[in-house]
């Protein structure tokens, strides 16, 4: 069985700049990390590669991005994947989601078949979360989004448990499928350091649009169907009432109270 | 179909046979788009068996109705959704097609973008339409409610965009209003899915899930242990809120990742949203930034959550919740006394 899984850098969430002009993010000089998320969709993979017989699994991770993003699929390798490619090209650059999973389902077409592909439910970055489930789409396989849980897998099918509004669906498709697991699925394991030096060792190979026969105007931000056309830094702070605590948990009461009842949400109170 | 009328399209959301109150809500987004256009607002229900529900609707302010009711539909299944969105979308051309952000409109959207090539917004806040080009202008939150991001689609309709529940409020029901059903019969193979929906099993906690709620009631590490939990899910009972929680508080195992709130948790709209014990670090403001007012109990005078909060309260979590526990119970057995005098 073969599985591949997206990830994605991503710029460390607290340190993330905007360039004003073209509206696209500033990655340089900003520290970068694996997608958090993304860490769950690596798991699963080991943990379906644990289950099955010794050898009878392939794991590969894949990335899209500049050249540093190599470190995510190294990453990726030093958790434990067979081995990691990077998806590399200028004329990438500045593709939207649509854009993006296109590249990817090419490229995923280009080095599979997969029986099972994963990703993140979402990347901190741009957080879409259309990436999955429309790479699902171009490859025409369907996407089982929301994963709790991976209940059954054999060589046909997949059983998994959806984490959706007010409780959890079983669901089962056919493979080849998209896997998107939410963060309950699993604790991400750490990597080793025998997994770092393995990571070291293994070569990731690079991709670029000519080597995915992939059309220029079809990718990047010729490829994109949306554009940022203007960015504003809103203001979160709010002119707020502070009670301190030498006021006392009465007065303290008093105004919650007050404010709720102003903002007429006491009714069930009541 | 020419390029001049064009319909602002929303996706009604089914639960069963009933339609869910996203739905109206969808509706009051796509009314400020389509009166300044001009154009009629529709609205395209899918489903098995909710063809008599098409005129609530009606009542909540779409002009018309394109109803695609047959038995194959009773699950949320996202390729037989994607086929039929297609086939309705390449038939009746529509300028606009808004969804909820859903665990069904975050999926069937994406999926439908990449069928149709159309670009798709996710998460919009703000909805808008250029008085120059008549384009749509979608705004949107990004890298965790830092910026606000205006983005505009190009190529060709329906101009895609999902949005957050609980995000407008529905416009007011009008029974009298008039409006079009349209019902249609897709081709028999657009019917039928590869995927099998094996069961639901629904979850046991109090209250609605935090996204759809209206009030709800967080708490973070400064809860101290999952026994205090309790008094938020108390509190939470009283008010018919829901609790919430930080990222933390359910590392720690306290509350299920289902209430966790935040940047990789869920963004939530309340009209109250309480905080006790919770820092407010960035990761968390992100998942906030759409409350209408948010009171936060914090010990620490300084602590960031206090920034961005309508009422801070310095002072023991613990302590504040058994004195407002206790001073809403008081309140309302007096009530009670009162009115059965
Ligand atoms: C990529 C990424 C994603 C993240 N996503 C999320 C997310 O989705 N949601 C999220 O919440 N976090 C998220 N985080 C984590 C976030 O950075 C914080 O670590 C987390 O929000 C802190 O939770 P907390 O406020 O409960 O805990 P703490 O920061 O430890 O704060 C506890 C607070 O309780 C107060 N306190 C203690 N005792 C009392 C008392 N008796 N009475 C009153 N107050 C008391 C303290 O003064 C303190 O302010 C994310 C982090 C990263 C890196
Ligand atoms: N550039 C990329 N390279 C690899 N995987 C990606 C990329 N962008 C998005 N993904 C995958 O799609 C998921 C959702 O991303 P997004 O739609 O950007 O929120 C991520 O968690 C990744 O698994």
């Amino acid at each position: 069985m073969r599985i591949a899984v997206l990830v994605k850098q991503v710029p460390a969430t607290d340190s993330v700049k905007i360039d004003e002009k073209t509206g696209t993010m500033v990655r340089e000089g900003v520290e970068a990390e694996l997608n958090p998320l993304d860490l769950h969709a690596v798991e699963a993979a080991l943990r379906i590669r644990e289950c099955r017989s010794e050898g009878a699994t392939e794991i590969t991770a894949i990335t899209m991005g500049p050249p540093q993003a190599k470190k995510a699929a190294a990453y990726a390798v030093s958790m434990g994947c067979d081995s990691g490619v990077l998806l590399s090209d200028k004329r990438f650059g500045g593709s939207d989601t649509l854009a993006t999973s296109r590249t990817l389902a090419k490229a995923l077409k280009k080095l599979g078949p997969f029986d099972i592909i994963l990703a993140g439910e979402r990347a901190t970055d741009g957080e879409t979360g259309q990436v999955g489930p429309a790479v699902a789409e171009f490859l025409r396989i369907p996407a089982l989004t929301y994963v709790s849980s991976i209940d059954e897998l054999d060589e046909g099918h997949i059983t998994v448990t959806r984490s959706v509004e007010g409780g959890h669906e079983k669901m089962k498709a056919p493979i080849p499928a998209m896997v998107i697991p939410v963060k309950e699925m699993n604790i991400p394991r750490l990597c080793t350091l025998g997994g770092k030096l393995r990571a070291k060792k293994t070569e990731i190979p690079v991709l670029n649009a000519d080597d995915l026969a992939l059309d220029e105007d079809l990718t990047g931000l010729k490829g994109s169907a949306t554009l940022v056309v203007n960015v504003t830094y809103p203001q979160m702070t709010r002119e707020g009432r502070k009670i301190l605590s030498s006021a006392g948990t009465k007065d303290a009461v008093k105004a919650i109270v007050d404010l709720l009842e102003e903002k007429n949400c006491l009714e069930a109170a009541r | 179909m020419n390029g001049t009328n064009k319909e602002v399209w929303t996706l009604a959301e089914v639960r069963g046979k009933t339609i869910h109150p996203v739905s109206k809500e969808l509706l009051a987004w796509g009314r400020e788009l389509a009166d300044p256009m001009r154009v009629p607002l529709a609205s395209i229900l899918v489903g098995s068996g909710v063809a008599p529900r098409a005129e609530e609707l009606i009542a909540a302010g779409a002009d018309k109705v394109y109803i695609v009711d047959d038995p194959s539909f009773e699950n949320f299944l996202c390729d037989e959704q994607v086929g039929i969105l297609e086939y309705l979308t390449d038939k009746y051309n529509p300028s606009i097609l808004i969804a909820s952000a859903t665990t069904r409109g975050r999926t069937v959207m994406p999926m439908l973008s990449a069928r149709i090539g159309c670009g798709l917004t996710a998460d919009c806040t703000e909805l808008s339409i250029d008085p120059v080009s008549g384009r749509l202008i979608q705004t949107r939150p990004a890298i965790g409610g830092n910026v606000m991001a205006d983005i505009k689609t190009r190529g060709r309709d329906p101009q895609m965009c999902t949005v957050r529940p609980k995000s407008k409020r529905p416009l007011d029901t009008d029974r009298s209003r008039k409006g079009e059903l349209i019902k249609v019969s897709p081709p028999q193979s657009l019917l039928g899915s590869a995927l099998k929906f094996l069961g639901f099993t629904p979850e046991t906690s109090v209250g609605l899930p935090i996204q759809e709620a209206e009030i709800i009631i967080s708490g973070g590490k400064g809860m101290k242990n999952a026994k205090n939990f309790a008094k938020l899910e108390e509190l939470a009972r009283l008010l018919g809120g829901t609790v919430g929680a930080s990222r933390m508080a359910v590392d720690l195992g306290w509350v299920p990742y289902s209430a966790q709130v935040g940047l990789s948790g869920k963004s939530v709209t309340p009209r109250i949203y309480m905080a006790f014990g919770i820092s407010g670090a960035v990761q968390h403001i992100a998942g906030i930034s759409g409350a209408e007012t948010i009171i936060a109990v914090n010990h620490d005078p300084e602590a960031p959550i206090f920034r961005v909060a309508d009422l801070s309260i310095q002072g023991d979590a613990m302590e504040i919740l058994d004195a407002l526990i206790d001073s809403l119970k008081k309140e309302q057995s007096e009530r009670w006394t009162l009115t059965a005098d």
